[in-house]
């Protein structure tokens, strides 16, 4: 049985989420396997958001933004390609692989576009194999920040 | 403020060994402003020290806490009930906190995660530089505000030497002269003749000469 990879992509409302948006409306296929997150910015990306897919199970996070230059918030997409190069630096001490984090840029009008990546991801992710192994990752154990609680 | 940056995470890894329940304590002080050691930190670490764990097929638990401070005895108390549950405390306070924690919790192992580098500043966000060696002894009042100690990087009280070249040190050119700054800054004072007067040569025995240093307040001390 071929692995079934799953994917968060995290998607800035300006224009990856209406790309995505666009290619349903054009009834192109993707996979899927992408579990697309809603950000009203990239440059809301943290790396803890990063780092919380993965530990809830994703084998791989993709994050799509505008393209460079036209950022509705300038400099968003920017500061999301810095922190996805960080995350990237981090999988790879960690033995994850720098490959299972990406930042593309496409506009809101490239729906063929978003169907390609979201496809050539998830065929990266797949040859990558389980992040994690066969065991799944358990979140439940960890614990929260107790003033938090 | 104390400024430090989170050590290598393969050293982290390498410190914290085979231990399997450990407590990952940051601090709300001077590592929180600086992105070092304060409660987003906990959660990124922890998260990151778990999934490199299982990736190893060896889990970790990671209790996170970010205590108000860790050099102050009143603020560790909060681990007290369940650290004795845990393999030890993960620090990502500064070395004084990291020190602090093992003075207080005898039993339990205690680990650096961070390395602490200096007294500094935020010149922007994500730009920390240094300002004061803490020598003991300020001589600011002599150098329009400029520290001689941390700004020249041989420490001159007359300077510049040599080696200052187009208001640059020379040991780097992104490092400006410390002298040139404080002959800058004096001249916008309009006090351009503080320069004249020749500083003697410095008591450094409030620096790190005699051992670790102490300050008794005799009218707080109880």
């Amino acid at each position: 049985m071929s692995f079934d990879p799953k994917i968060v992509a995290i998607c800035c409302r300006y224009c990856a989420y209406s790309a995505a948006d666009l290619a349903g409306s054009m009834r192109l296929q993707y996979p899927d396997n992408l579990r697309i997150i809603l950000v009203p910015c990239t440059g809301k990306t943290d790396l803890q958001y990063i780092l919380t897919s993965m530990e809830s199970g994703a084998d791989g996070v993709m994050i799509a933004g505008c393209l460079e230059g036209n950022c509705h918030f300038e400099i968003g997409n920017f500061r999301a390609r810095r922190r996805v190069e960080r995350a990237k630096v981090l999988f790879e001490r960690i033995g994850l692989g720098a490959e299972r984090i990406e930042m593309y840029n496409l506009s809101a009008g490239m729906g063929t576009t978003f169907a390609r990546i979201a496809g050539e991801f998830t065929e990266r992710i797949r040859s990558l194999g389980p992040a994690l192994g066969a065991r799944p990752p358990e979140p439940g154990a960890t614990t929260t920040l107790e003033e938090r609680k | 403020m104390i400024i430090g940056e989170q050590k290598p995470i393969e050293q982290i890894l390498e410190m914290i060994g085979d231990a399997r329940r450990i407590v990952l304590a940051g601090c709300r002080g001077c590592v929180t402003v600086c992105s070092a050691g304060g409660e987003k930190e906990v959660g990124i670490l922890a998260s990151v020290l778990r999934l490199a764990r299982e990736k190893a097929q060896n889990p970790i638990e990671i209790r996170e806490v970010a205590l108000e401070r860790q050099c102050d005895p009143e603020y560790l108390e909060p681990l007290r009930p369940y650290l004795d549950e845990y393999d030890g405390v993960l620090s990502i306070a500064c070395g004084a906190g990291v020190q602090f924690v093992a003075e207080h919790y005898k039993k339990n192992m205690v680990w650096p995660g961070l390395n602490t580098n200096f007294i500094g500043v935020t010149e922007k966000q994500g730009v920390w530089t240094e300002r004061c060696q803490s020598c003991g002894d300020c001589v600011l009042h002599l150098t329009g505000g400029i520290c001689p100690v941390t700004r020249c990087s041989k420490s001159l009280f007359n300077g510049p030497c040599g080696g200052s070249s187009d208001g640059k040190c020379e040991i780097s050119k992104d490092v400006p002269c410390g002298w040139q700054l404080i002959y800058d800054r004096l001249e916008a004072l309009g006090r351009l003749e503080m320069l004249e007067a020749v500083i003697p040569a410095k008591d450094w025995s409030t620096s790190r000469d005699g051992g670790p240093r102490k300050i008794i307040r005799e009218d707080l001390a109880v």
